[in-house]
């Protein structure tokens, strides 16, 4: 059954790449989605960065109770968990649920109200004209929203431990650039990307063989949600096994 | 003209079509009729390609439809136009946006000569001016009216309507119908439209094609249907107190 299942988003993810019928029109499309995407969800990210990274300052230096470790490790251990789990994982988490359940519910709603018959009726490839611009809307805007959110996150930790005074200002920079990998940037970046694929084609999926009503519609905006967040935490692990 | 050959279509156990063939021809408004569940509508899905046939063939004007590849096909449907049950308007786009759609889509027409097409057909169908709605704002039968003119912006050679009349009140769906039978004429266009409304079948009903259990079980016009001595056409066809009123008058 989860074959039958993978084998049909497979298809349907070929169909998407199938060649578009007239690009300028596609290109419109991309760009309509990339500020959806991105502008749309810029705030929402901004807000939960910043309560990361303060987060995650205040948490790390109640754990180092010991005299012996420099506070400024706080600030390198804010920076590496940002860029390699907490920026790319939670923010894609959340975007799931706010990108993803719109996506599956915008096309959803266009499959019970026969639009994409419509479509295909007029010779459009239908999973082209919706889904690509979303696909690419979502692997432009999601890396750099995750981009953001790091810089915001370590902000958001700089400040939390001055004002709680946890770690100086400049303990929090000495930790920072200390010791700084750039590899785990590019780890971040690749985990963004597979993680903006997932979300818009997993949730796109959903929506495209909704069968039924307004139930149905929900329906598949929830479990648009489910299994892309299933599916992030899952190559999370199998990105940072395979990279780091 | 549109050929139906021998198309059987089932969806588990449940066949749905059990061998129908029928000719539609141009000019002339061809009527699929039926109870719900008979098999029109999944007929007319296998007719424009939305289902597959399990057997059987369609073609348009001698070019089988059914062996044809996707890229393939695309070229017929460029040639059909269709009116959706629910109008299937894009509602995130006004009036002029939906009808200009295709043009936009398959043409390389300037943007004035698009706008006139589409103001052309607005007209068409009484709603010039309409430009700059948007679906939620139009009515039922605005919005199949705008249904149509989108059909018809490519100048399409078949037009398919899937029970055109659903939801309107009488006098909008006597409007709607008598269009689509000004534009049959009018344009040579092949039509077909699946309904079961009485009104359409006495109005505009030149060839009749009753499906009964997912069988072609009658094949006729408006002037034979009222005369057959069909068991269940009769049973249909009279299932309306209003019907048999007025042929008891």
């Amino acid at each position: 059954m989860v074959f039958h299942y993978f084998g049909k988003y497979i298809l349907l993810i070929q169909a998407v790449f199938r060649k578009p019928e007239k690009f300028s029109i596609y290109k419109n499309e991309i760009f309509r989605e990339m500020v959806s995407i991105g502008l749309g969800s810029l705030g929402i990210i901004s807000i939960i960065s910043v309560f990361i990274g303060a987060v995650t300052t205040v948490q790390t230096a109640f754990q180092l109770t010991s005299d012996l470790i420099p506070k400024s490790i706080i600030g390198g251990i804010t920076r590496d968990s940002t860029i390699l789990e907490l920026s790319p994982t939670i923010c894609s988490l959340v975007l799931a649920g706010k990108v993803g359940s719109s996506i599956a519910s915008q096309i959803g709603t266009m499959r019970v109200t026969e639009q994409i018959d419509a479509l295909e009726i007029m010779g459009i490839n239908a999973p082209g004209y919706l889904i690509l611009p979303k696909l690419l809307g979502g692997i432009i805007m999601i890396p750099m929203l995750v981009v953001v959110a790091i810089a915001l996150s370590i902000m958001g930790g700089y400040l939390a431990g001055s004002a709680s005074g946890a770690v100086t200002s400049q303990e929090f920079i000495q930790g920072l650039t200390t010791d700084f990998i750039p590899f785990t940037l590019a780890v971040a970046m690749i985990k963004a990307l597979v993680f903006a694929f997932i979300i818009t084609t997993v949730s796109a999926y959903q929506g495209y063989y909704t069968d039924g009503g307004a139930i149905e519609v929900g329906n598949s905006s929830t479990k648009a949600v489910v299994i892309s967040c299933i599916a992030i935490l899952i190559s999370d692990y199998v990105i940072a096994q395979l990279l780091l | 003209m549109i050929e139906v050959k021998d198309v059987f279509k089932s969806f588990g156990d449940n066949e749905v079509l059990k061998g129908i063939t029928a000719d539609f021809k141009p000019g002339v408004t061809s009527l699929i009729i039926g109870s719900s569940g008979s098999g029109k509508t999944t007929l007319m899905k296998n007719m424009v390609g939305l289902h597959e046939p399990n057997s059987g063939k369609v073609f348009y004007d001698g070019r089988d439809f059914t062996s044809m590849d996707t890229e393939e096909r695309i070229d017929i449907r460029k040639e059909i136009g269709m009116l959706f049950q629910g109008s299937a308007l894009f509602d995130s786009m006004t009036v002029e946006k939906n009808i200009r759609f295709p043009l936009d889509m398959f043409t390389d027409q300037s943007k004035a000569e698009k706008l006139d097409r589409v103001n052309f057909v607005l007209e068409r169908v009484n709603l010039a001016g309409k430009n700059h709605l948007y679906p939620a704002e139009l009515s039922g039968g605005m919005m199949k009216r705008v249904g149509i003119a989108r059909a018809i912006a490519m100048r399409p050679k078949y037009l398919f309507c899937d029970e055109p009349n659903s939801g309107l009140d009488p006098k909008s769906s006597i409007m709607i119908d008598e269009l689509v039978a000004e534009i049959t004429k009018e344009y040579e266009i092949t039509t077909v439209i699946v309904t079961h409304d009485m009104n359409s079948v006495m109005g505009i009903g030149e060839h009749i094609l009753f499906l009964h259990q997912g069988e072609k079980w009658w094949e006729g016009s408006k002037d034979e249907i009222t005369s057959t001595d069909n068991k269940e056409l009769n049973e249909f066809v009279f299932a309306t107190k209003l019907m048999e009123t007025l042929l008891k008058k």
